[in-house]
């Protein structure tokens, strides 16, 4: 985990940079103001999950995506490290609690992966157009009627999960999970939540979710470390795990608590407020030129 | 302003079919056929892109890397007509028609790469002031419109008095002659606005490149991942402008057989040592400030990438150009120069493909075939462009023909 480790070394280095004071403040002001524990989100408690794939089954049904290129009933699938893509908005992975056990004492670890439905998502400040939403209820929505296919919002996204339709010549889409937002506004649940048949995937107000996940910890200290991936992550998500080894070991990114939005809108925000910078930097140049022009005709005349 | 006493520029008179001219257009038919593939098969068919990889060649080079070079045109316009530095006014032309043309050919680069080709003028009617795509697409598509006003006097000095439009259209040639006298006028008064436009907006988009990707601090090696990256990109885009001018200078006078202006050129080049010389100092300042210098010596292929940039790409033509011998003598001027470009492409390919590790990749992303050609395709078109532009309009300056026959 080299880049890991080096991106923590660059995070920590820009918190402490001077030009990123103000930033943090402003990143601050904006999680007083606003409440994400009324959002919706969910808990995973990867110490619970099966790997039963039967939620990467559901999300395919409710969401209606093309077929699987294998059956979800095939585990050969977990041999290798899967990401979601055009055809996936979820995927489950195998880990090992202890990968270099000899094979019968390997316990596995299974890990569902899927868009995390940030607090302040990067994809949403990136897109050109507004085709991603953050709404008011915690999902982070697309609209592909808006969306020009740029794909910012996948080199914005820390969890790098939006992916496109590539061999689709002209619809084209942005694929990833998108919390089943319209089963949600109809008082459903998740497809996934909903399927789980060891409830490894707890639906509710992210407020009580990160209770919740705080009284696990405090009431099973052996079974779980102390750690909720995502309560704090990039500004905190809405979707967060529990697990039983440190989450390097299971595929997570080691990542800071500064949202990335804040580092690009502040910039955005104070250049270009009210449009000032650009129009004072129009009137400066604007003089300047009179003034050349100016002393121009002046040098001429002295010359006649 | 455009004085006609100042300078003259005519039309070149060279014969625009050589076998070079060939050569571009058979670039241009192959880029032409991966154009038509990737609106039959999709982006997949004929690129590397990947979910983690993607922006690939196209992003990096056709439009970051040609968005840079292009800075000719708001640094001699900032010299010659903000400062009114009449020396330089002999290289606005060229420097504005590299400028137009270079736009013009990174917006269709845009059109070919985003998958929804045909929303690609969504932004002007879905504002999302917090993006930085927005605001770069935003300056992007009024600094072209405004390139392309700048042009209008040398379509007018060539075609006034002198509009004769083929067959039937020949009836509207009184009408389009006075259209013609009136943009001029106008622009004769008015030009000011524009030009100190384009200077704001490209010193705008520019340094908004950079800022493109601040948002992925997870994904850009740490030796160029800054929250800088927006004033380096406008600091080496102003660096930058000049040297490009002057390399364009000798591309010309090489395939249209003509003098060198090495005074102007050489004089020129005097501002380059200034200017490069202060993003050197921010760049390395930077460096040491982030306690980024440690990756230096990491001999991945990315520090090595880093090396070259800033070894070759900076502090070599740095040094160079400080000597006058090497400003006059023509192998020494190009040479520098040439390095300078070189070394602020080599940046954007490094900032947005050797630099970009996104976790999760299998492979690091390298270009197809089908993403070279069409890259390839988009440059022979601008250069085939050019030809065509200073062979019909007044853009190079009237100079000696080479006589070699
Ligand atoms: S995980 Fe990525 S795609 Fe999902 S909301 Fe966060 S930034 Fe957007
Ligand atoms: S690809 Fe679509 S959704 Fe993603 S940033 Fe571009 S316009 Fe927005
Ligand atoms: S919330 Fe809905 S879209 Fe997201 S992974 Fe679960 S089933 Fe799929």
């Amino acid at each position: 985990m080299k880049i890991n480790r080096r991106n923590f070394l660059k995070i920590t280095g820009i918190a402490g940079g001077s030009l990123l004071a103000g930033r943090e403040k402003t990143a601050e002001a904006k999680e007083t103001k606003e409440d994400f524990g009324d959002k919706w989100g969910c808990l995973i408690d990867t110490t619970v999950c099966l790997g039963c794939r039967k939620c990467e089954e559901a999300c395919n049904k409710v969401n209606h995506l093309p077929p699987p290129d294998t059956s979800f009933e095939d585990y050969t699938v977990f041999e290798k490290q899967r990401r979601p893509d055009a055809k996936s908005y979820t995927v489950v992975n195998r880990y090992f609690k202890e990968p270099d056990a000899p094979d019968k004492k390997k316990e596995p670890i299974f890990v569902k992966v899927q868009c995390m439905h940030c607090n302040d998502p990067a994809c949403v400040s990136a897109c050109i157009v507004g085709a991603l939403q953050k709404l008011p209820e915690g999902p982070v929505a697309y609209n592909a009627s808006k969306c020009i296919g740029c794909r910012y919002c996948m080199v914005a996204c820390p969890f790098v999960i939006p992916a496109y339709e590539y061999h689709n010549p002209l619809t084209p889409k942005v694929r990833k999970c998108i919390f089943c937002h319209e089963i949600l506004e109809k008082g459903g649940l998740p497809g996934c939540a909903q399927v789980c048949p060891v409830e490894a995937i707890t639906f509710g107000k992210r407020r009580d979710l990160v209770h919740l996940a705080h009284f696990k910890i405090r009431e099973n200290p052996d079974r779980y470390i102390n750690h909720v991936y995502g309560e704090e992550e990039v500004g905190g998500t809405s979707w967060m795990y529990l697990a039983s080894v440190p989450f390097e070991k299971l595929g997570f990114q080691k990542l800071g608590k500064l949202p990335p939005p804040r580092l690009t809108e502040t910039i955005q925000h104070t250049v270009f407020k009210g449009f000032v910078s650009p129009l004072a930097f129009y009137a400066l140049l604007g003089g300047v030129m009179w003034i050349t022009r100016r002393k121009k005709k002046n040098d001429a005349g002295k010359e006649e | 302003m455009k004085g006609s006493n100042h300078h003259k520029a005519a039309p070149v008179d060279y014969p625009f079919f050589t076998p070079g001219v060939w050569v571009m257009l058979g670039f241009m038919l192959v880029g032409l056929a991966f154009v038509i593939a990737r609106y039959i098969l999709g982006l997949g068919g004929v690129t590397n892109l990947t979910n983690q990889y993607p922006w690939g060649l196209w992003i990096g080079v056709d439009v970051a890397t040609g968005v840079a070079l292009a800075a000719g045109g708001f640094t001699t316009a900032f010299l010659a007509h903000i400062l009114h530095n009449d020396y330089y006014e002999v290289v606005t032309r060229p420097a504005l028609l590299t400028a137009m043309l270079g736009y013009t050919f990174v917006s269709l680069g845009l059109f070919v790469d985003i998958g929804r080709s045909y929303n690609i003028w969504h932004p002007m009617i879905y504002h999302q002031p917090n993006s930085v795509l927005f605001e770069v697409a935003m300056c992007v598509m009024t600094y072209l419109t405004v390139l392309y006003i700048e042009f209008i006097p040398m379509v007018c000095e060539r075609f006034i008095g002198k509009v004769n439009l083929p067959g039937p259209l020949a009836s509207l040639n009184g009408f389009v002659d006075k259209l013609l006298r009136f943009a001029d006028k106008f622009l004769d008064k008015f030009m000011f606005i524009f030009i100190i436009a384009g200077v704001v907006l490209s010193c705008m988009h520019q340094s908004g490149l950079g800022s493109l990707l601040v948002i992925a601090p997870y994904k850009v090696h740490p030796l160029w991942y800054t929250p800088l990256l927006p004033f380096l990109f406008l600091l080496s885009a102003i660096a930058v402008g000049f040297p490009m001018v002057v390399f364009e200078s000798f591309l010309a006078s090489k395939s249209l057989h003509r003098e060198l202006e090495m005074d102007v050129l050489s004089s020129l080049a005097k501002f380059t040592p200034i200017l490069l010389g202060i993003y050197m100092a921010f760049k390395i300042g930077d460096l040491i400030h982030r306690g980024a210098y440690v990756y230096l010596l990491e001999g991945s292929v990315q520090s090595n990438s880093f090396l070259v940039e800033m070894i070759f790409g900076v502090i070599v033509p740095f040094a160079m150009l400080l000597s006058k011998k090497v400003r006059q003598s023509p192998m020494g001027l190009f040479v520098a120069m040439l390095l300078v470009v070189l070394g602020v492409a080599l940046n954007r390919v490094n900032v947005f493909l050797v630099g970009f590790l996104p976790a999760y990749a299998s492979h690091h992303y390298f270009p197809s075939i089908g993403e070279m050609a069409i890259t390839a395709g988009l440059i022979a078109g601008l250069m085939f462009l050019y030809r065509a532009c200073v062979t019909i309009f007044p853009v190079l300056p009237v100079v000696e023909k080479v006589d070699e026959k």
